[in-house]
């Protein structure tokens, strides 16, 4: 059964404007960013114009008013994925969080980090941002990268995890949901094997956190990132989250104001967990706004929303299995999988696929989405790729698909 | 439609019939751009002789104004010295900065000049010039 959220599009004020050609907007790129509900832009300039303030400083009304709703916000957030307030930490994107935590583990005096030697997994459908920071952290530290591959259909190929697996493993970072072929991950299964050796887990929940209801205790792993710009809030704004005993025995990886229990000029000791992982005055208008965004998903409801997404998935892959020449790059059936579906139209280059569904009105990614050794293994320059949020309805795919009509006949690869 | 203002007949054409796309087993340098934001790969080979461009071959993935222009890019400087050479990439890198409001020097550029329209999309202005800064980088380097 599908669920009606049809109501909720007209909180989205770009959906007033007009694109390309006079079109109105099918926004179909939600996987790069979501677009943002007048909620979070209010809660947003609405910190600026009533309580702005330098958190946690400053002995006024303003300051104290300022840090409350920023800490209301990390309540929320933790709320939001199951998970204890300071726990969370403020950074500036998912891509902050994970260098922090890369940086982090690869200081000697972390009561817990990576040495020469020991191995960090990755998978092969790594976003940028979950691969080259523990690249380069095995840069630093000799330790050994290596990864689990995927299916033809774009699935993660567990059938050798107990050789990538091992006792030597001492980090696994894996996406729960890839950005390119739209699958979900099995985070419990991975952090499963990687508890039995030992070894922490860092989720990427970049594609995952805005669209269906997640829980860290129940995934069972140790760290966790996602950018609020996916999750319909601001960009500035991202989470780390981390089980509160080993941020504590981490070293923070930023230095600064706000930061410190005490201070003198040969050294400095740390506030505990999470604000030693937050130096200088933090994006406060943005975690408000996050959190109001968190708000507005939390009072649809995730499950409605990934029921709706799905629902989408599923129109979308129908429609696009009737256009001949048109493959889709990931699975092609529902299971264990969200709103993003990559495919490419033999004969014509994602790029110029993209261009004429602009014209159209219909704004895709193309491209290799950051995801280049997954490409690389593909053997392709990149795909179009149709994400989905709760604003899009199934005008939105028959758009699509009668864009790609389109591209087809423009290009004259029509057969 | 604005599209077509792009999509000109003359790069459809370039980039289904691609001209010295192929690489030649001989050459003074090859160099090997990419275009890190699509993915975008050229090979180009180059060959030069007393200060004039001999031949010019090159390979790739790309898009069809990546590809297009490319292969108007080697038809317009094969046989040409590297200094008039110089001029006509100079030209071509002005229409494309040009934001719509050139419509390039024809005698000059010849097909080149349906490329105008690609200076109206910033997004692919990069892909119109990824073939003809394979060619500048090689072209310094064996004149060096
Ligand atoms: C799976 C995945 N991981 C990480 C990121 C990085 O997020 P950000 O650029 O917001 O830091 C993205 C965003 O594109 C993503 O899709």
């Amino acid at each position: 059964m599908s669920i009606d959220l049809s109501g909720y599009k007209k909180d989205f004020p770009i959906f007033e404007r007009k694109v390309r050609g006079g079109n109105s907007l099918v926004y179909l790129d939600s996987g790069a960013t979501s677009q943002k509900p007048d909620s979070v832009i209010e809660a947003e300039s609405n910190f600026y114009r009533t309580i702005n303030a330098a958190v946690h400083r400053g002995a006024h009304l303003l300051a104290e008013e300022a840090s409350e709703s920023y800490e209301a916000a990390r309540s929320n957030v933790a709320k939001f994925i199951g998970a204890h307030d300071n726990e969370v930490v403020f950074t500036k994107s998912a891509t902050e969080s994970l260098n922090v935590i890369a940086y982090a583990l690869g200081n000697p005096q972390s009561e817990v980090h990576i040495k020469s030697g020991d191995h960090i997994v990755v998978t092969e459908m790594e976003h940028h941002a979950n691969l080259i920071p523990w690249q380069q952290l095995a840069k630093r530290t000799g330790a050994i990268l290596s990864w689990l591959s995927f299916t033809e259909d774009g699935r993660i190929d567990l059938s050798n995890i107990d050789e990538i697996i091992t006792t030597k493993t001492k980090l696994v970072a894996i996406t729960h949901q890839s950005n390119v072929f739209g699958t979900i991950l099995p985070i419990q299964e991975i952090s499963k094997a990687a508890k039995a050796v030992g070894a922490l887990v860092v989720l990427d929940a970049c594609q995952s956190a805005p669209h269906f209801s997640i829980d860290v205790k129940e995934l069972n792993v140790d760290f966790l990132v996602f950018s609020g710009h996916k999750a319909l809030g601001p960009t500035g704004i991202g989470i780390l989250w981390g089980k509160y005993e080993l941020l504590e025995k981490l070293e923070p990886a930023i230095f600064g104001g706000s930061m410190v229990d005490s201070v003198t000029m040969q050294g400095a000791t740390w506030s505990s967990a999470p604000r030693k992982f937050e130096a200088g005055v933090p994006n406060m208008a943005q975690a408000v706004g996050l959190s109001a965004a968190i708000d507005y998903l939390t009072n649809i409801g995730m499950d409605n929303i990934s029921s709706h997404e799905h629902e989408l998935t599923k129109k979308l892959l129908a429609g696009l299995s009737g256009i001949s020449g048109v493959k889709v790059i990931g699975p092609l059936d529902l299971k264990d999988r969200g709103g993003v579906v990559s495919f490419t139209v033999e004969g014509v280059h994602p790029h110029d696929v993209g261009q004429v569904l602009d014209q159209y009105g219909i704004a895709v990614r193309t491209g290799h989405h950051c995801a280049w050794p997954l490409m690389r293994k593909l053997k392709l320059v990149g795909t179009t790729r149709a994400s989905f949020h709760i604003y899009n309805d199934a005008h939105d795919i028959d758009r699509l698909l009668s864009g790609i009509e389109k591209v087809k006949s423009y290009f004259k690869v029509s057969k | 439609m604005e599209l077509d203002s792009l999509y000109q007949e003359v790069i459809l054409d370039h980039y289904r019939t691609p001209h010295h796309k192929g690489l030649t087993s001989e050459s003074d340098i090859q160099v090997h751009h990419n275009n890190p934001s699509c993915g975008d790969e050229v090979t180009l080979n180059l060959s030069m002789r007393d200060g004039k461009i001999v031949d010019i071959s090159w390979d790739g993935v790309g898009c069809s104004i990546s590809i297009a222009s490319a292969s108007v890019m080697s038809d317009l400087l094969i046989g040409k010295s590297y200094d008039q050479a110089n001029v006509i990439l100079q030209a071509f890198v002005e229409l494309m900065q040009s934001k719509g409001k050139s419509t390039g020097d024809e005698v000059l550029l010849e097909d080149g000049v349906a490329f105008a329209g690609v200076s109206k999309f910033p997004a692919r202005i990069k892909c119109a010039l990824l073939g003809w800064m394979a060619f500048k980088d090689a072209a310094a380097q064996v004149m060096e």
